[in-house]
């Protein structure tokens, strides 16, 4: 279980962590808590000659709360956002996920901007992401410039992101509403079979928006907007959550793997959406 | 091979300056090059455990840290929780309640708990659980490790009561 050889840099600004990138091209790969890479690397699924590790840049830390605008840098690790109180009162869903991922040693490593970028289906934080509507903020060599999470995911571990970019920040406002992630998984530590992103607005009796995302169903994380749709101007009720579940099928693509043959995957994506939603609309 | 790189490691607070590819695996570095063989490799693929360390004050799992990532931190194994002499509250709990049998797992599941205590010094069961569950035992079925740290908890505090 030993990677091929690599050279290792530990620049302290993202100046000189972009610079690496631009000389040494496809040679090269940031690493930030390297919970997904560095198994890539000693499975020999990934050669990265130059290893640009992002741990002594400043700039990509700490967690930023304006009014209602939140700002969490790339290498804020997941065991950070569990234990930030302010996250926990305004976006509860962020640590609801969390805590869902991995288990607590990976979580002292593994950081957003890692999950977000990685590009793995099984990541949940990217199905997270596009359900709350946040921006990535990447940098290159001569600009920065914002993507939608939801414009962000072209196929498995293919992103918007170019191999000269460096992501710095995943950026969203405070979700008004209940929120839920729910996650089914053979055992805990496991990535999804599947899991829902669920955030529900409501005026009494009806639901006034809301916003799906299934996770580890697709080759991407899937932002489900018809399902979404479907349950706006209901009650929430069965015949609304059966309209949304769906809605959310025709959006999914899974395929057949250790976790299951598909029509297991999409029975389970059904009843982890029903129960998001019903845990939303009680939270709502 | 790559060249290999100057690392500074502090490790149960003794500063070690050794040479090492960047690519060798943090447990590598520990039990080969400093001969601290406390924590144990079982999986090698982050999933078991075993080879569990404090690394700046929080546990991780050191098979899957390249050495050249934890060049400058600061390390706690097993073997800097307690000696034979005097043992760790932990220690003495899993041995007075069971908490091992084949003991493979044992260094990595009472360093994680050690740091499960620092930051949660009264867990609940279910907490305890759920803190360690980044730690596998293929001997206990797990009854008697949660026993022992909560055992050590109570241990632990009663004793910070009792210096106030
Ligand atoms: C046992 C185990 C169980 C796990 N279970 C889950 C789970 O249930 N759910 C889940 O979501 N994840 C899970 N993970 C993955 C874990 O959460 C990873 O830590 C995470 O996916 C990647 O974050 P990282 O910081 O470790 O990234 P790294 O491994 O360092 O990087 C991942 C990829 O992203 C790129 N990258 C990283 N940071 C940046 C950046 N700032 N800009 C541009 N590119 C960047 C890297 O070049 C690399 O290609 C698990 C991992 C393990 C080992
Ligand atoms: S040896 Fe590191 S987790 Fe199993
Ligand atoms: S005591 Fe044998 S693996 Fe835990």
């Amino acid at each position: 279980m030993i990677p091929a050889a690599f050279e290792y840099y530990r620049p302290d600004d993202l100046q000189g962590a972009l610079a690496l990138l631009h000389e040494h091209g496809d040679e090269a790969r940031v690493v930030a808590g390297g919970h997904s890479l560095i198994p890539m690397m000693k499975l020999r699924m990934a050669e990265v000659p130059h290893l640009i590790d992002l741990q002594a840049i400043d700039a990509l830390r700490g967690i930023t709360v304006d009014g209602n605008r939140i700002t969490l840098g790339a290498m804020v690790t997941q065991e950070e956002i569990i234990a930030h109180e302010g996250l926990a009162t305004l976006v509860p869903i962020l640590r609801e996920a969390a805590l869902q991922i991995a288990d607590p040693q990976v979580r002292a490593m593994g950081t957003v901007g890692g999950n977000v970028a990685n590009g793995d289906p099984g990541n949940d934080m990217p199905g997270l992401m596009q359900c709350l509507g946040a921006t990535f903020h990447v940098t290159g060599p001569d600009a920065a410039r914002e993507i939608e999470a939801r414009d962000f995911y072209e196929a498995a571990y293919m992103t918007a992101r170019e191999d000269d970019e460096i992501l710095t920040a995943v950026s969203f406002d405070a979700p008004n509403g209940g929120q839920s992630y729910q996650k089914q998984k053979r055992k805990i530590g496991d990535y999804a079979t599947a899991a829902a992103a669920v955030i529900l607005t409501r005026e009494g009796e009806h639901c006034t928006g809301a916003s799906i995302a299934m996770t580890n169903l697709s080759d991407v994380p899937v932002w489900a907007e018809a399902a979404g749709e479907a349950l706006i101007g209901t009650d929430c009720g069965e015949d609304a959550v059966i309209a949304a579940i769906n809605a959310m099928q025709e959006a999914i693509d899974p395929t057949e793997d250790n976790r299951g043959p598909v029509a297991f995957k999409r029975h389970t994506a059904g009843i982890i959406l029903a129960r998001a939603i019903a845990r939303a609309w009680s939270r709502a | 091979m790559s060249k290999k790189m100057q690392i500074t490691l502090n490790v149960n607070g003794t500063r070690h300056e050794l040479l090492a590819e960047p690519r060798t695996l943090l447990i590598h570095v520990l039990r080969e090059n400093l001969g601290i063989t406390g924590p144990h490799i079982g999986c090698e693929t982050s999933h078991c455990g075993a080879c569990t360390i404090l690394m700046n004050e929080r546990s991780i799992k050191s098979c899957t840290v390249f050495a050249a990532q934890a060049d400058g931190a600061e390390i706690t194994t097993i073997e800097g929780l307690g000696t034979p002499d005097s043992l760790h509250p932990l220690q003495e709990a899993f041995r007075e309640h069971h908490g091992l049998q084949c003991g493979f797992c044992t260094p990595g599941m009472i360093t994680r708990a050690a740091q499960l205590l620092k930051e949660n010094p009264d867990p609940t069961e279910e907490e305890v659980r759920f803190g360690m569950a980044g730690n596998l035992c293929r001997c206990t079925g797990y009854q008697n490790i949660v026993k022992a740290v909560l055992a050590a908890a109570s241990e632990i505090n009663t004793a910070k009561e009792a210096a106030q």
